[in-house]
C-alpha cells in the first residue's frame, strides 16, 4: 500500500488531471502526438504587422476564437478550457472544483486596441487626459476587467467552483512553475485536499515582442521559422516567444485513493532560489540554480541518482542553455553525460509565464507514456554543452522520475521534482 | 504561544505622510491628522503623493537606481526600511528568508505613448505605426522596470532576499494572499523568517486609469475616505506608498533576541461573489471568523478604498458592531492597492506594541475609542473584488 506521507511527514501529493494547450493544439493527445513526432508549432507571425520588426516568428495560439481579442481574453480562454481538460480528466466536478486556484498569468495591460479606441473617442487635449476622460465614462465593465491583474481569477474561480481568494501569481519565466509549487505546499500545510494550479499566457502582441527584442533575448533566425528554436546548439540565438496553458488537479494521494481517482503521477519535490546578481543576466557561478535544484531534490527527498530524466528549461538562448548546463553538470557531476536531457521549448518555443505548468504536464506524460520528447533542431551541438538532449527523435525509456526546470528574469529559479508513482 | 506563532519584527512604511514608523505614528496620532493631497498634477484627480525621499539611503547604487522607476524604487526603499527596522540586513539572514511581494505593474512611458496616440489619428494602419515608434522609442531597459516580479528582484539585487521570490498579482487581494502565504509558511514551519509587502505609485496617468476604466476614481475637491458618496466620480483617491513586514517565526526572533511589535493571528481572507451575495453580510461572517466582535472594544484598522459600494457595505456591517471603532487610514494616505492590507496590518501592530490607539481620522464618521489594543483588527475590503482580516495581537 502507499504511503500518504513523505519523509518529512508531509502528505503526498497527486496529480489526477492534466490539461494542455500550446501553438501544437488544444489538449493532451494532440499535443502528445505532435511533441514525440517531433513536429514545431512554430510559424511565421500573422497576429500583427511584422514590418520593423527583427523577430517575425512565433509560437502563438492562433486558432482559438479567442486568439485575436487580446491578452486577457486569450489568456482566460486557455486558462479555462485547460482547466476544463484536467478537473474532467480527475472526474471532479467543472463547476465546483473545492479547492483553492493558482493562476500563473502574464501581467495585464490595457490592449493598444482598446487606448487606441479610447484616444479616438475623445475630443481633445493631452494624450493621457483625454484616454482617461473617455475612460470614466465608460458603461461597461468590459475594458476595465482586462486590465485587472486579478479579474482572470476571480472568473475562473467563478466558473470553475474553486475555493476561496484565488492566487494570481508571477515569477516571470518561472511563474507555471510556481503555481504548482503554490498548490503543493497548500496540500502539505493541510489546508486543502486539492487545488488547481494552471499556467497561462496569450500575451504575445506587437509590444510584448518588441520588449523583449530590445534585450535581444529572440531568435532572429525567421527564415525557416520550425528550425529557428535549437537548445544546445552552437548557433542558438535567442527563444523563440510563444504561448500556452496547462493545468494540473493536485490532491494528496489520500484523497485521490480514497475516492477511486486515477493517478497521473506524484509532485514529490519543489525547491527555489533567488538570485541577487542581475535583472536578465544569471550569477556566473550558476549558484542560485544549483541552489535550487539542490532544494527541489532534497524537498523531494531523493539523491542525484535517482533522476531518470531531465526536462530542461532550454530556452536557446546563448545565455541560459550555457548557464543550465554549467547547474546541471555541477549538481549530477560526470552523470549528466548519461541523463536525458531534452527541452520541449525546440517544438512549441517559450510560452513564458505557462512554460513550468506546461513542461510539467509534459514530463507527466513523459514518465507515462515511457517516451522521451526530443530536442529538434539538434543538428550542430554547442561543445561546450555536453549532453544526451535526445536529439532530433524521441526515445523509449523507463523514466520514473524527472526534474523540470524553470528559470526567469528577476533571478527566479524554480525546479519541480515529478514521479511516477508513490513510493 | 508556540515556537512557531508569526511575529512581526520589522515595520517599512512610506506615504504621503512621510517614511519610517515614527514619523506615521506621530502624524497618525496627532489630535486632528492631516493630509498632504495634490490637486494640481492629474486635475479632476487628487492623490496623495510620495514624500521627498533620498533613494541613495536604500538603494545605494546609481545603477540600480537607473534600472528602476518610481514604483520599484519605492518599493525597495520600504522593504530596506522594513529589514532595517527589524535588524535583519545580514547576509545569512537574507540569503534564508523567503519574500512575498503584492504587485501590480511597473510605469509604461507616457511620452511614448502620448507620440504613438497623438499620430494615430492621422492614419489608418495603427499596428504598423505601434513597430514603427516602440522599436525607436522605447528605452530597452523600461519592461523591465515594468515586469511585476521585477519589484521582487530589485529587492533581491539590493538587500540580497534570496531564500524565495514569489510575487502575487491582483489589486488588493494580492497584498491579502501575500500576507495570509506569509504567515501560513511560519506557522507551518516552512520558512522561519520572511519579508511581505506592496508598494503602489500613483502619480502616473496609467495608474489612474487601472480605477478609471471602471470609473472608480473620486473627482473634485478632497473629502474623508467614508465621505464621498454623493459626490463625482466613484469615490477612490489615491496615494503613493509602499508597507512592507518582515514576519519571523517565535522560535527565530527569539534566537536572535528581537523584541516584536506584535503578533499576527490568522489571516481570513475571501472572495464575495458581489453581484450575487449580499456584501456587508459576507464582510459582518468574515469579521466573526477573525474574532469581531468579540465582546469589548476593538480597534479597526481599515483599509476602505472609498468605493462607493464596498464602502457602504463596509460601513453598515461595521455600524452593526458598536463595540468596533473603524479607522479608515485611506482617508490621510489615499488608497495604496496591493499595498493596502500590509499597511493595515503594520498600523495596527503600531497601535499593539505602542498600547495607545488612533484617533478619529475623520472625526465627523468614526467613533472615539478608549479601549485597550491588546488586539486590533486590520480589514481590506476590494474597491472592486477581495476581501481579507486579521486580528494583530499583543505578541507576549
Amino acid at each position: 500500500m502507499a504511503k500518504f506521507t513523505d519523509h518529512f511527514g508531509r502528505p503526498v501529493v497527486a496529480v489526477t488531471g492534466i490539461g494542455v494547450i500550446t501553438s501544437l493544439g488544444v489538449g493532451k493527445q494532440d499535443n502528445w502526438d505532435a511533441l514525440t513526432s517531433g513536429r514545431s508549432g512554430i510559424h511565421p507571425i500573422t497576429r500583427f504587422p511584422t514590418d520593423h520588426l527583427n523577430t517575425r516568428i512565433c509560437g502563438t495560439v492562433d486558432f482559438l476564437e479567442s486568439s485575436s481579442r487580446g491578452a486577457s481574453p486569450l489568456t482566460y480562454d486557455m486558462a479555462e478550457t485547460t482547466a476544463r481538460e484536467a478537473i474532467g480528466e480527475a472526474g471532479l466536478s467543472s463547476d465546483d472544483f473545492g479547492g483553492p486556484l493558482f493562476l500563473a498569468s502574464p501581467p495585464v495591460e490595457l490592449d493598444w486596441a482598446d487606448r487606441f479606441n479610447l484616444y479616438a473617442a475623445g475630443k481633445d487635449g493631452p494624450a493621457a487626459a483625454r484616454v482617461l476622460e473617455i475612460a470614466r465614462g465608460l458603461n461597461s465593465l468590459d475594458v476595465f476587467e482586462t486590465a485587472q491583474f486579478g479579474s482572470i481569477a476571480d472568473r475562473l474561480a467563478d466558473e470553475l467552483g474553486t475555493r476561496g481568494l484565488p492566487i494570481t501569481l508571477s515569477t516571470a519565466c518561472a511563474s507555471g512553475a510556481t503555481a504548482i509549487q503554490l498548490g503543493v505546499e497548500a496540500i502539505r500545510r493541510g489546508e486543502c485536499d486539492r487545488a488547481l494550479s494552471i499556467g497561462a499566457d496569450g500575451s504575445v502582441t506587437a509590444e510584448a515582442l518588441i520588449r523583449f527584442s530590445l534585450l535581444s533575448a529572440l531568435s532572429t533566425q525567421n527564415d525557416v521559422p520550425e528550425k529557428a528554436s535549437k537548445p544546445f546548439s552552437r548557433d542558438r540565438d535567442g527563444f523563440v516567444i510563444a504561448e500556452g496553458a496547462a493545468a494540473l488537479v493536485l490532491e494528496s494521494l489520500e484523497s485521490a485513493l480514497s475516492r477511486g481517482a486515477n493517478v497521473l503521477g506524484i509532485l514529490r519535490g519543489c525547491g527555489e532560489r533567488a538570485d541577487d546578481f542581475h535583472r536578465t543576466r544569471s550569477k556566473p557561478d550558476g549558484s542560485p540554480a544549483i541552489a535550487a535544484v539542490r532544494a527541489a531534490l532534497s524537498d523531494a527527498g531523493l539523491s542525484e541518482d535517482e533522476i531518470s530524466y531531465v526536462n530542461a528549461h532550454g530556452t536557446s538562448t546563448p545565455e541560459n542553455d550555457k548557464m543550465e548546463h554549467l547547474s546541471l553538470s555541477t549538481v549530477f557531476g560526470e552523470r549528466i553525460r548519461k541523463i536525458p536531457v531534452s527541452s520541449n521549448k525546440s517544438m512549441i518555443g517559450h510560452t513564458l509565464s505557462a512554460a513550468g505548468a506546461v513542461e510539467a504536464a509534459f514530463s507527466l506524460m513523459t514518465m507515462r507514456e515511457g517516451v522521451i520528447p526530443p530536442t529538434i533542431n539538434y543538428d550542430n551541438p554547442d561543445p561546450a554543452i555536453e549532453l544526451d538532449v535526445v536529439p532530433n527523435t524521441k526515445r523509449s525509456a523507463d523514466v520514473s522520475t524527472v526534474l523540470s526546470n524553470s528559470f526567469g528574469f528577476g533571478g527566479q529559479n524554480t525546479c519541480l521534482v515529478l514521479a511516477r508513482e508513490p513510493v | 504561544m508556540s515556537p512557531n506563532d508569526v511575529l512581526i519584527t520589522g515595520i517599512g512604511l512610506v506615504s504621503s505622510l512621510g517614511e519610517g514608523i515614527d514619523a506615521h505614528w506621530q502624524k497618525l496620532t496627532a489630535d486632528r491628522p492631516q493630509p498632504v493631497t495634490d490637486d494640481a498634477r492629474f486635475p479632476p484627480y487628487v492623490v496623495h503623493p510620495l514624500p521627498a525621499i533620498d533613494w541613495g539611503l536604500q538603494i545605494p547604487k546609481r545603477g540600480d537606481q537607473r534600472q528602476m522607476e518610481t514604483w520599484q524604487r519605492l518599493g525597495t526603499y520600504a522593504a530596506g526600511l522594513a529589514l532595517d527596522d527589524a535588524a535583519i540586513k545580514d547576509e545569512t539572514l537574507c540569503a534564508t528568508m523567503d519574500m512575498v511581494v503584492a504587485a501590480g505593474g511597473g510605469e509604461r512611458d507616457e511620452a511614448v505613448d502620448a507620440t504613438i496616440l497623438e499620430a494615430s489619428t492621422a492614419r489608418n494602419d495603427r499596428d504598423v505605426l505601434l513597430n514603427e515608434k516602440l522599436t525607436t522609442d522605447l528605452r530597452p531597459t523600461l519592461f523591465l522596470a515594468q515586469l511585476s516580479n521585477l519589484l521582487a528582484g530589485n529587492i533581491s539585487i539590493v538587500h540580497k532576499v534570496t531564500g524565495s521570490s514569489r510575487t502575487f498579482m491582483g489589486e488588493e487581494g494580492a497584498g491579502v494572499a501575500a500576507v495570509e502565504t506569509a504567515a501560513a509558511r511560519i506557522r507551518s514551519g516552512q520558512s522561519s523568517h520572511m519579508l511581505v509587502g506592496a508598494a503602489f505609485q500613483t502619480e502616473h496617468n496609467d495608474m489612474l486609469l487601472g480605477y478609471e476604466l471602471a470609473g472608480y476614481l473620486h473627482r473634485g475637491p478632497w473629502k474623508p475616505v467614508w465621505q464621498r458618496q454623493g459626490s463625482e466620480g466613484g469615490g477612490v483617491v489615491t496615494g503613493s506608498g509602499g508597507a512592507f513586514l518582515v514576519l519571523e517565526s517565535r522560535e527565530h526572533a527569539q534566537k536572535r533576541g528581537r523584541k516584536a511589535y506584535a503578533q499576527l493571528g490568522p489571516v481570513f481572507s475571501d472572495r464575495v461573489r458581489r453581484r450575487k451575495q449580499d456584501l456587508a453580510a459576507e464582510i459582518a461572517t468574515l469579521a466573526a471568523k477573525a474574532g469581531v466582535p468579540g465582546g469589548r472594544p476593538t480597534l479597526a484598522i481599515s483599509g476602505v478604498s472609498g468605493a462607493h459600494a464596498a464602502t457602504a457595505a463596509e460601513k453598515k456591517a461595521f455600524e452593526a458592531m458598536p463595540d468596533v471603532a473603524l479607522r479608515g487610514f485611506s482617508t490621510l494616505v489615499g488608497h495604496l492597492k496591493e499595498a493596502q492590507f500590509p499597511f493595515a496590518v503594520a498600523l495596527a501592530a503600531l497601535a499593539v506594541a505602542n498600547r495607545a490607539a488612533y484617533p478619529a481620522f475623520d472625526a465627523e464618521t468614526e467613533k472615539p475609542f478608549s479601549g485597550d489594543t491588546t488586539s486590533v483588527l486590520a480589514t481590506t475590503i476590494g474597491y472592486h473584488q477581495f476581501e481579507g482580516m486579521a486580528q494583530v495581537l499583543a505578541a507576549d
